[in-house]
């Protein structure tokens, strides 16, 4: 009895793929790769974080932070490196926010639809995948040897706000277009004029996903060497910036010149470097995740 | 609600009089220079492409007045460093290539699999999970890539292949691969999603597999979108630069050996950059013909990928 009624039960899934005997097989094993590729994905990221954290946790203390680097790989210290990314990416944040949320505010706002908007559209999204080393040449030309910055903070500040200020145009713009019509169309019928519906009304409505993309933008600055390496950033300093016109170094580029050096005890101070400069990373994502998070809930339109 | 009442109290609602005076006039002024003031921030992004073109033919003028466009395009050996100077890219090309096609080739299967996964096969918690924590992937500066291709991955390969050099090809590629992986998986996974539900919905319906639907509808479907993002990625493996400096090494060589040492575009303009080349010498105006170079490759791709993803955009809306 049991074989009859599976038997039928059988067919009723089966009878579409009848004349493909392997169809439902080939269909599980696909279902399998494509989950392995996924897992294969995930275990890479964790490894490569265990990898790290294992190899340089022993290293990771307070002297580390305050410290100075030094030829003795023991008492070596990332704290004119830290120092150098904070007011580095200060800098960086000081040009760019403003500039790129004022052009998405322009693009969005205040920008007809016609073929200049598309074209610097268009442009601004080819400059988000130009090569950051590509920015660094640019950087290198204009503002280390043309405006004869040398190499200072100021010129690195301005190379990486090139670099970021698509991103952040981009995701200012996305935050703009999610702010109802109907918002902007109440305000100007209250008799508001276009820059006050923008200062009052679109600005605080969007201001938490601006926030977001500022956050990631300034993460990725933080993270760059290559751009700084090309303008002729120090990998090395025992001093810390006091001018914007001073000679800096930052972290990405102290892991860089550690990670070249022979012996073993530096390639740990790299790691070590690596663990701190991943977790303010990582704390800079989450706040960008917890501001997404939390504001989306409390605004509805 | 604060700003509307301020506006109100202004006095501009209808024009009325209330806003006597040179008010009025002052607020066109206002509004004429805040929208001059955006215009101008939004000239910037135009100034930079500018720039970049100018800098780049300006600067690597030099180069090209000593030596020919043939030769720079043909040769073989790029040896500019030490005498006798050669300036054939063909080398730094080859490098590029065989870093970004290594990368290509262990992030496409891959991101598309995961893609694929996400899209069609997870349920929704599993994909809340895996995209973010993917997405920390792409946050990871590739400084750290080019550490782990140097102190782990390299030793590794060595102990595999004995005859690989320290410095070698296939450790960046590994690295690199990792690292353009989020950016396959999230924009392929986005265009897999928009394929409309009916599609899948008819193929079930005529009797089709997960896999049929999946592999003969959905995916040739999303097929631009997904080629668009392999072409971004692709891209990005061109331009990436700490990893290929700090794995691949600085022998500008013509392999397609991946565990000899080689040198990219990238990893050339960082050595010469971070050197002790005196500014205005032909040594120092190659960093811009390479980083010219470097720019028409990735620029001709990301058109490419734009292109191909606008048609796409048109095609479903």
């Amino acid at each position: 009895m049991s074989s009859q009624y599976s038997q039928p039960r059988q067919n009723s899934l089966a009878e579409h793929t009848s004349g493909r005997p392997y169809a439902k097989l080939l269909s599980k094993a696909f279902a399998l790769l494509c989950a392995a590729c996924t897992f294969v994905c995930v275990a890479t990221l964790v490894m490569l974080l265990w990898k790290i954290i294992e190899y340089g946790w022993g290293r990771v203390s307070m002297d580390l932070i305050t410290e100075y680097p030094s030829s003795t790989p023991e008492k070596a210290g990332i704290k004119s490196a830290l120092v150098g990314s904070l007011y580095l990416i200060g800098l960086t944040a000081l040009f760019s926010v403003p500039i790129g949320v004022g052009a998405a505010i322009f693009l969005e706002e205040y920008c007809k639809p016609s073929r200049w908007r598309t074209m610097v559209q268009t442009n601004i999204a080819n400059l988000a995948g130009v090569p950051s080393i590509v920015y660094g040449i640019l950087g290198l030309g204009l503002f280390v040897r043309y405006m004869n910055l040398n190499r200072s903070v100021l010129a690195g500040a301005m190379t990486l706000t090139l670099v970021v200020l698509p991103i952040v145009i981009l995701t200012a713009q996305e935050a703009l277009r999610a702010v109802p019509g109907s918002i902007r169309q109440a305000s100007y019928a209250l008799g508001a004029t276009r820059w006050q519906t923008v200062w009052g009304q679109l600005l605080p409505a969007s201001l938490p996903s601006i926030l977001t993309g500022v956050i990631l933008a300034l993460s990725r600055a933080l993270g760059e060497a290559a751009p700084l390496l090309a303008i002729g950033a120090a990998t090395y300093t025992t001093f810390l910036p006091e001018s914007i016109y001073d000679d800096f170094s930052v972290m990405p580029l102290q892991i860089y010149y550690w990670a070249g050096l022979p012996q073993e005890e530096f390639k740990q101070a790299a790691a070590a470097a690596i663990v701190v400069l991943l977790t303010v990373l990582i704390c800079m994502n989450a706040l960008a995740v917890f501001l997404r998070y939390r504001f989306s809930k409390r605004i509805q339109w | 609600m604060a700003p509307l009442a301020t506006s109100n109290s202004d006095g501009t609602v209808g024009g009325s009089k209330i806003s006597a005076g040179s008010s009025p006039s002052y607020r066109k002024y206002f509004e004429k220079g805040i929208s001059g003031l955006l215009a101008v921030c939004a000239a910037v992004s135009i100034l930079t492409t500018v720039g970049i073109v100018v800098i780049l033919l300006t600067q690597s003028l030099p180069f090209f007045g000593e030596v020919s466009i043939v030769e720079f395009l043909t040769g073989t050996e790029w040896t500019p460093l030490f005498k006798p100077q050669h300036f054939g890219i063909l080398p730094l090309v080859c490098g590029t290539t065989l870093v970004a096609g290594g990368a290509a080739l262990i992030a496409i299967p891959l991101g598309l699999g995961t893609a694929i996964y996400l899209s069609e096969y997870a349920r929704p918690a599993v994909r809340n999970t895996v995209k973010p924590a993917l997405e920390i992937l792409a946050g990871i500066p590739s400084v750290v890539f080019g550490y782990v291709a140097l102190v782990f991955i390299s030793p590794l390969l060595r102990g595999w292949f004995p005859s690989a050099e320290y410095f070698n090809a296939a450790s960046a590629c590994i690295v690199v691969g990792v690292m353009i992986l989020p950016m396959v998986v999230s924009l392929s996974e986005e265009v897999l999603r928009s394929v409309p539900r009916s599609l899948r919905e008819a193929s079930y319906a005529l009797g089709a597999t997960k896999f049929d639907v999946t592999c003969g509808v959905v995916v040739p479907a999303a097929l631009s979108g997904i080629v668009a993002s392999f072409l971004l990625a692709i891209a990005r493996a061109i331009g990436e630069t700490m990893a290929v400096t700090m794995a691949a090494g600085a022998t500008a060589q013509l392999t397609l050996n991946p565990l000899k040492s080689i040198q990219t575009m990238t990893a050339y303009i960082v050595e010469v950059s971070s050197g002790d080349i005196p500014m205005g010498s032909i040594e120092y105006s190659t960093v811009f013909a390479v980083g010219l170079t470097l720019f028409a490759f990735t620029l001709c791709l990301n058109v490419l990928a734009q292109w191909i993803l606008s048609r796409m955009r048109e095609k479903y809306e």
